[in-house]
């Protein structure tokens, strides 16, 4: 994983660098993230973990059908990571919030 | 929540062009779309169309995404539609409703599961995610990539991952199964890529293409395709391996590479090679979740179960319209001349649209469909003739219908 601030056809990246809170520590981002992209940048893949075996679980389909990404966002449960824009400050746990948990 | 005169599921290409046609005539327009972002699958789109010019899908969706504001469509993003109810009225995630006389069902395509031994490590993703996340998001998912499935979408996200740096280990086959059918087997891959090279949307794909355009020299491919593989424009191509399993506990590690004959069967030898991300390509299909109320049919050549639609893109559900990829597999140019079909369509029952307006965009459809650039199903037109007579065959049977209760 690394952030493509350079690309071929695409040229160089914008977008203004910001930073937020994933499982107590903080990450830079940059605005247009999303949350699990912000992640991958920083080389954090797991997402939460099942309920059942502990299994980890990342990023699987990107756009909002699989919910394998689910966190916590500011209090909020079973946000999909994948579809979520990062903001500044925004505090992220993994998994979806306790009570609530799934399989 | 506020009326409207036609409410649109999809802010992708088709979703946005039909917004755009029926805005412009004059229509008030609503579209809901659940990601942030409006575009659907467009945002991560990159391949080459000619020598010099590209196809950036984001760029494109942003432009659809101005002249949809410009025209005064109101967009709510970040919303999902959960349900229909006939009137018509969506409800939204929360418990908002938005109605409208007049439905454009826009949800376009998802991808199938690949569930080989491994598939929910973290580092394993569908090819859609990897060109996202490379293309949009401006993240490499991993640094030696390995790639299951031969198919246009494989090959040309392998391509964009190659171009923004990642080492590509390879495509290869998945394991022979039932789920993955003719997936696994070396002849069919061959057949089915020589049958790629006129609908190449770019350079890597017309290579791989290339490689076996006669059939004779396929047949003998099968067998005499090297194990290694045949690099294709720098990424190897490899048709005589399949990956058994995907390994790692905490995330993926390799993959369990095992030989495989002419006819797709193993040959007993497997071996581990290093991987950090294993990108999953098992094909699209049109996603159905809110046209249960449609007469439907299952079209393979169209990627799945699809709804029967008029020419004008109208289900047997009155004023409820599909445009896109939710009524079968094909490219962003494609949806787009649907959707303006539809947003037409719509306008046209408003009266706020000349029909022969409408009569030149469907005509157009089939233009646009013979020019595009990216085909993902081989057989396309034969499917959307298919279609065809099953509308014409339901709609008889609805009129017959009619008739029975006057
Ligand atoms: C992974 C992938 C890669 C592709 N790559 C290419 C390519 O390189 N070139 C090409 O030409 N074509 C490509 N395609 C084909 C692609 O489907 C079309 O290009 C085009 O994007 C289809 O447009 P659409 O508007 O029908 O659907 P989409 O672009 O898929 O848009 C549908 C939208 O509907 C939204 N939606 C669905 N259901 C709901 C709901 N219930 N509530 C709220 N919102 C909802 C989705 O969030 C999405 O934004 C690709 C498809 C996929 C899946
Ligand atoms: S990765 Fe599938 S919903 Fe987020």
């Amino acid at each position: 994983m690394q952030r493509l601030t350079e690309h071929p056809v695409l040229g160089p990246l914008g977008g203004q660098p910001i930073s937020f809170e994933f499982d107590g520590i903080v990450y830079p981002a940059i605005e247009g993230d999303s949350v699990a992209s912000a992640l991958l940048a920083c080389g954090i893949r797991t997402l939460r973990r099942s309920k059942q075996a502990g299994e980890p679980r990342g990023i699987y389909c990107g756009i909002g059908h699989c919910y394998e990404c689910r966190v916590t966002v500011d209090g909020k449960s079973s946000v999909r990571a994948c579809i979520t824009p990062v903001a500044d400050g925004m505090v992220v746990k993994p998994g979806p919030a306790p009570a609530e948990a799934r399989p | 929540m506020t009326a409207f005169d036609v409410a649109i599921v999809g802010a992708g290409p088709a979703g946005l062009s039909a917004a755009i046609a029926a805005a412009e005539a004059g229509g008030r327009v609503a579209v809901v779309d659940e990601n942030r972002v409006p575009g659907g699958r467009l945002l991560g789109q990159l391949h080459q169309e000619s020598k010099d010019s590209w196809w950036i899908g984001q760029k494109v969706a942003a432009g659809l995404g101005e002249r949809a504001a410009a025209a005064g469509v109101e967009l709510f993003c970040g919303r999902e539609v959960w349900g229909m109810h006939p009137g018509w009225f969506l409800a939204l995630d929360g418990g908002d409703t938005i109605s409208a006389p007049h439905v454009v069902l826009a949800s376009g395509a998802a991808e199938r599961a690949m569930p080989i031994p491994g598939w929910t490590l973290p580092g394993v993703m569908t090819v859609g995610a990897a060109q996202t996340l490379t293309n949009f998001y401006r993240v490499r998912p991993g640094q030696r990539i390995a790639v299951v499935g031969v198919d246009p979408l494989s090959l040309t996200v392998a391509h964009e991952l190659k171009m923004a740096g990642a080492d590509v280990v390879g495509i290869f086959l998945p394991p022979l199964s039932k789920l993955s059918g003719q997936g696994g087997h070396p002849g069919h891959n061959l057949g089915y890529l020589s049958g790629l090279a006129s609908l190449a949307p770019n350079a890597f794909l017309r290579a791989a293409a290339g490689l076996v355009r006669n059939p004779v020299a396929r047949k003998a491919a099968a067998r005499l395709y090297p194990e290694s593989g045949v690099p294709v424009l720098g990424v190897p191509l490899k048709l005589k391996q399949s990956i058994t399993a995907i390994e790692g506990d905490e995330r993926v590690r390799a993959v369990e590479v095992t030989d495989i004959d002419a006819q797709g069967r193993p040959k007993g030898r497997t071996r581990l090679l290093e991987v950090d991300c294993v990108c999953l390509s098992g094909g699209l299909y049109p996603v159905q979740e809110l046209t249960g109320g449609c007469a439907a049919a299952r079209i393979d050549e169209l990627g799945g179960q699809v709804p029967l639609h008029s020419e004008e893109m109208e289900t047997t559900l009155k004023n409820v319209f599909v445009a896109g990829n939710v009524t079968g597999i094909e490219g962003a140019k494609v949806a787009m001349a649907q959707g303006t079909v539809a947003g037409l369509a719509v306008a046209a029952r408003l009266g706020l649209a000349e029909p022969a307006r409408l009569r030149d965009a469907i005509a157009s459809v089939d233009d646009v469909r013979r020019t595009s650039p990216i085909t993902f199903l081989p057989n396309v037109g034969e499917g959307r003739r298919k279609a065809g007579e099953l509308w014409a065959a339901a709609g008889t049977h609805q009129q017959a219908e009619a008739q029975a209760w006057a």
